[in-house]
């Protein structure tokens, strides 16, 4: 593939492709542990959604319906503030796989 | 008045792939406060985290129109996007019903420190804008160096505690009082803790005509080194103890917006963050108790302001 070079750049570097971050994949940072959402028990209240830094509350047809772990990063945030009396999101063990080619 | 569930069905002008630290406080603020309004808004965003973690070249986590502007002038930026928006219109260029939001942008070092004169020149000639400042009380971008907004007696990276220092030696100022001494139509301080606070105030600021302020408390784990989940609890206590009441100021008129049922002690705002560990050895007493009694003092006086 050829390099971009500075000639290719718009005027001013404005960047024309709003919102294509969402290539970016936060989720590759989790370490360790990650959010289980547990359907039973959730009562819809959002605050889940409301408190995610990293926009990973899947809301479908407007329903809390999960995670995206593509962008959740495993703070825990969304588990600590589910206000159910038994969690409808707890912290899980996820085993890291390491990248290709790592361990050298 | 506006359902979670709602707002979550709006299109998402700050989306995902941005680069801020888990369990930031920033996004939590942004998520409520672009849902304020239905008008297309501009954004004139000041160098910090916000900006830096949202546009690392060549992505932007900007669903709209954005703009990077220097640490000392997002004021001066939008205000001059405003004064253009108003030219254009006098000229016809933009239908008279055409409605944008212009929207200034920068954590406590661009806006307490470093921008504080642009800020003040712009609300002072009226301009038709708000402006947000989200306080994290450092410079979080750059590695934690103490601001005018860090708390007394907090360890940053150019005011550590150590044998000779008990941290920070200055209280912080009181960023949201010089606003209001500016005589502008709504100034307000929120928390992204209490959503439809922070909402109502946002909405309020938008849809006012002339200059708005808020400042909003963000959590920063990072500098603050706290367990990274516990960021909205920790938020709860600073208004439980009083360390950051919510109040607005329209047109003069102050109005508190948040009691706690009981005043909680400041010990249990410091206790959970390793900013303020070392004030828990014995030589450092007497800065706890100073924090204490400016909390209360501040409070009080609040307390006497919102009578009128
Ligand atoms: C004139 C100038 N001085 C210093 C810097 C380096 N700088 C970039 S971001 C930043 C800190 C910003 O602090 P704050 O406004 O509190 O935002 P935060 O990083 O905490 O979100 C600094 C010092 C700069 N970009 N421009
Ligand atoms: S763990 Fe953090 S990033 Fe992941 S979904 Fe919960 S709040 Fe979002
Ligand atoms: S916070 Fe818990 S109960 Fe509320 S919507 Fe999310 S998962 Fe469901
Ligand atoms: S350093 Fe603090 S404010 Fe900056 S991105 Fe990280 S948590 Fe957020
Ligand atoms: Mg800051």
């Amino acid at each position: 593939m050829r390099k971009e070079t500075w000639k290719e750049l718009t005027i001013g570097t404005i960047n024309l492709d709003a919102g294509n971050s969402v290539k970016n994949l936060t989720g590759t940072w989790r370490s360790g542990k990650k959010p289980q959402f547990i359907e039973e028990h959730c009562i819809q209240c959002f605050f889940c959604w409301l408190y995610c830094p990293h926009f990973a509350i899947l809301v479908e047809d407007g329903e809390v319906k999960g995670i995206n772990y593509d962008y959740c990063t495993g703070c825990g945030m969304c588990s600590v503030e589910c206000p159910t009396k038994e969690k409808a999101i707890v912290m899980v063990e996820e085993e890291a796989e390491l990248a290709e080619g790592s361990g050298k | 008045m506006a359902k979670l569930k709602d707002l979550a069905s709006m299109e998402d002008r700050l989306v995902p792939g941005h680069g801020m630290c888990l369990g930031c406080g920033i996004p939590l603020i942004f998520k409520i406060i672009l849902r304020a309004t239905e008008d297309p808004i501009i954004i004139a965003n000041a160098t910090g985290c916000l900006e830096v973690c949202t546009t690392i070249f060549p992505r932007t986590s900007w669903n709209m129109t954005w703009m990077h502007s220097a640490f000392e002038n997002a004021a001066s930026t939008i205000a001059g996007v405003e004064a253009m928006y108003k030219a254009l219109k006098m000229k016809g260029r933009i239908p008279q019903d055409k409605k944008i939001k212009f929207l200034g942008v920068g954590g406590d070092g661009a806006t307490y420190d470093i921008g504080l004169q642009a800020l003040s020149g712009t609300v002072e000639r009226g301009h038709d804008i708000v402006y947000i400042c989200y306080d994290n009380n450092a410079y979080a971008n750059t590695g934690g160096q103490r601001s005018s907004a860090t708390p007394l007696g907090a360890s940053a990276s150019t005011s550590p505690a150590g044998t000779q220092s008990p941290g920070k030696l200055q209280r912080r100022k009181d960023l949201t009082k010089i606003l209001v001494a500016h005589n502008i139509p709504y100034v307000a301080q929120a928390s992204p803790g209490r959503w439809k606070d922070l909402y109502n105030k946002a909405k309020k600021a938008f849809e006012i005509e002339g200059p708005a302020f808020l400042n909003v408390l963000c959590v920063c784990p990072t500098e603050w080194k706290y367990d990274e989940s516990q960021g909205v609890r920790l938020l709860q206590t600073a208004l439980d103890t009083c360390v950051w009441p919510l109040y607005e100021v329209e047109n003069g008129k102050y109005k508190i917006n948040y009691k706690p049922k009981e005043k909680k002690p400041v010990l249990e705002w410091l206790k959970p963050q390793g900013r303020f560990r070392h004030l828990f050895k014995e030589e450092n007493t007497w800065v706890l108790e100073k924090f204490q009694k400016q909390v209360d003092e501040d409070w009080e006086e609040l307390n006497k302001l919102a009578l009128y």
